[in-house]
C-alpha cells in the first residue's frame, strides 16, 4: 500500500504539472488521439451503419465483420502498424480506426433497426421521403443507441492509445511504459490512475448524453 | 515465413501459456457468474446496482488493472496470475448481465409447472431453469471466449508469456513475420474456442440445435449488445 501513497505523491508532485512532459500534456495528447480516432472511424461506420439499419441489407455481412474485428488483438495490430509505418500519426491512427468501426458500425444500424416497424411506415404513409424518414424518424429515435456505439468505441480508444505509447506516442500511456522500464512502479500506477480515471469520465460523459439525447416521448431504446 | 519455420518451439511455448491464462479465466468467469446472476435475479436493487457496475468495469482498460493487482495480491508484476484474475474481473462483467437476461427469460409458467410437478429447487434450477437458459448462456459464453484470448496478448508489454509476447518482441527486433504469426494465432484461437463453445452448446443442448431461439423477452437493450 505504501507504493500506492508513493503514486499519489508522484501525481501531486508540481513539477509533474506544467512543463513539455506533464500531465496536462500528456492528458490532452491522448484525449486529441482518441478524437480524431473515434472521429474518422464515425465518418466511415456512421453513414454505413445507418444505411444497413434503413435498408435492412447487407446485416449479416456487418455483423460477420464486426465479430470477426473483435477477435483481433488491439496490441498485434499497434505494433504491426508501427513497423510498417514508423513513428509518427498515421500507425496509431488506422489502428485506432479500425479498432473504433465495429463498436460505431453496431450503434448505428441497431439505432435503425430499434425504432418500431409501424412508426416507420406510418412515417412513410405520411408521405416522408426515406431521406427524411431516416433524418426525422429514425435517427432521432434511435440517437440513444448511436451514443452508445460511440461511448464504447471511445473507451475502447482510450485504452488503445495506452497501447500506441508503446511505439513511442504520447499520451498517458508513456508513465506506464516509462516506469516499466525503469522499474519504478509507482510512476506505472500513477499512470494506470490517471488512463483509468480518463476512461471512466468519458464513459460516464456519454452516458450522461444517451439520456439526455433520448427523446422526450418515446420510450428510451 | 522462414521466421516461422525456425521459431516453432518459442510459438508453441507462448500458445500454451496463452491458452493457460485464457481457458481458467473464461471458465471461472462463466461459473462463477451463474451464481452471481441467481442471487441479483432474486435481488431487484441488486440486479440493477451488479448491471451498472459490469458496464463501468467494462471501460477500464485491462492494463491498469494488470499494474494495479498485484497491489492486491501480492503477485509479481510479471506474474500470470494478474492476468488470470484481471481477465475473470472482465468475464464476469460481461457474462453477468447476459446471464442475469438470460435466466430472467424463462418464463415464470413454466418455472411454476415445474415445481407442480415435483421437482424440487435445486433440480428445477438443473433441470428446467438452466437447460432453458442455454442457448442465450451459450451467446454470453461466446462474447466472453473472444474478448478474454484476445486481451492476453496485452500481458506481453508486462512481460508476461503469451501470444502478446510475439508482438512485442517481433516489434523491438523489427520481425513483421512473427507479429503477424501472434495477430493469426491469436484470432484463430479465439474463433476455435468459440466454435468449440457452439459446438457443446450443440450437445448439451440439442433441441436448440439448427437457429438458437431469439430471447423471448422484448429485447430492451439489443444495441447495447450488439455493439459489445
Amino acid at each position: 500500500m505504501i507504493q500506492l501513497l508513493e503514486a499519489f505523491a508522484w501525481l501531486a508532485d508540481p513539477t509533474r504539472w506544467s512543463g513539455p512532459d506533464s500531465i496536462p500534456v500528456r492528458l490532452l495528447e491522448h484525449l486529441w488521439y482518441t478524437l480524431l480516432g473515434v472521429g474518422i472511424a464515425a465518418l466511415i461506420a456512421v453513414p454505413v451503419g445507418l444505411v444497413v439499419g434503413h435498408t435492412h441489407r447487407g446485416r449479416g455481412l456487418t455483423v460477420a465483420l464486426s465479430g470477426a474485428a473483435r477477435a483481433l488483438p488491439t496490441l498485434g495490430l499497434v505494433t504491426l502498424f508501427g513497423l510498417w509505418f514508423g513513428i509518427g500519426l498515421t500507425a496509431p491512427v488506422l489502428a485506432f480506426v479500425i479498432l473504433a468501426i465495429p463498436s460505431l458500425l453496431a450503434g448505428a444500424y441497431s439505432a435503425c433497426e430499434a425504432v418500431d416497424a409501424r412508426t416507420v411506415d406510418a412515417a412513410r404513409a405520411q408521405g416522408m421521403t426515406e431521406w427524411q424518414i431516416l433524418t426525422r424518424v429514425e435517427i432521432p429515435l434511435g440517437l440513444p443507441l448511436l451514443i452508445s456505439g460511440i461511448r464504447l468505441a471511445s473507451v475502447q480508444v482510450v485504452a488503445t492509445v495506452m497501447l500506441a505509447s508503446y511505439i513511442g506516442n504520447g499520451g498517458l500511456g508513456r508513465y506506464i511504459f516509462l516506469g516499466l522500464n525503469l522499474s519504478d512502479y509507482p510512476q506505472m500506477l500513477a499512470g494506470s490512475i490517471l488512463v483509468v480515471a480518463l476512461a471512466l469520465v468519458i464513459d460516464l460523459a456519454l452516458r450522461l448524453v444517451e439520456r439526455v439525447a433520448a427523446p422526450r416521448g418515446a420510450a428510451r431504446g | 515465413m522462414s521466421w516461422v519455420s525456425a521459431n516453432l518451439d518459442t510459438i508453441a511455448e507462448q500458445l500454451l501459456a496463452h491458452i493457460a491464462q485464457a481457458l481458467p479465466a473464461i471458465v471461472l468467469a462463466f461459473v462463477l457468474a451463474l451464481p452471481i446472476a441467481k442471487l441479483a435475479n432474486a435481488r431487484g436493487w441488486l440486479r440493477g446496482g451488479l448491471t451498472g457496475t459490469a458496464g463501468l468495469l467494462y471501460a477500464i482498460p485491462s492494463l491498469p488493472l494488470f499494474i494495479v493487482l498485484p497491489l492486491m495480491l501480492g503477485t509479481s508484476i510479471r506474474s500470470p496470475v494478474n492476468i488470470v484474475v484481471a481477465l475473470t474481473i472482465y468475464g464476469l462483467a460481461l457474462m453477468v448481465p447476459s446471464a442475469s437476461e438470460a435466466l430472467r427469460a424463462v418464463s415464470r409458467e413454466t418455472l411454476q409447472a415445474a415445481t407442480a410437478q415435483g421437482y424440487a429447487p435445486w433440480a428445477r434450477f438443473w433441470r428446467v431453469e438452466l437447460p432453458l437458459a442455454g442457448p442465450a448462456l451459450v451467446a454470453g459464453l461466446r462474447v466472453v471466449v473472444v474478448s478474454t484470448v484476445s486481451l492476453v496478448t496485452v500481458g506481453g508489454v508486462l512481460g508476461v508469456p503469451s501470444l502478446g509476447m510475439l508482438f512485442i518482441d517481433g516489434f523491438q527486433r523489427n520481425i513483421t513475420a512473427e507479429i503477424l504469426t501472434g495477430i493469426v494465432l491469436t484470432a484463430a484461437l479465439a474463433l476455435l474456442l468459440d466454435a468449440l463453445v457452439v459446438l457443446g452448446g450443440r450437445l448439451a443442448l440439442p433441441w436448440a440445435s439448427g437457429r438458437a431461439p431469439r430471447r423471448r423477452t422484448a429485447p430492451r437493450d439489443t444495441g447495447q449488445e450488439a455493439a459489445r
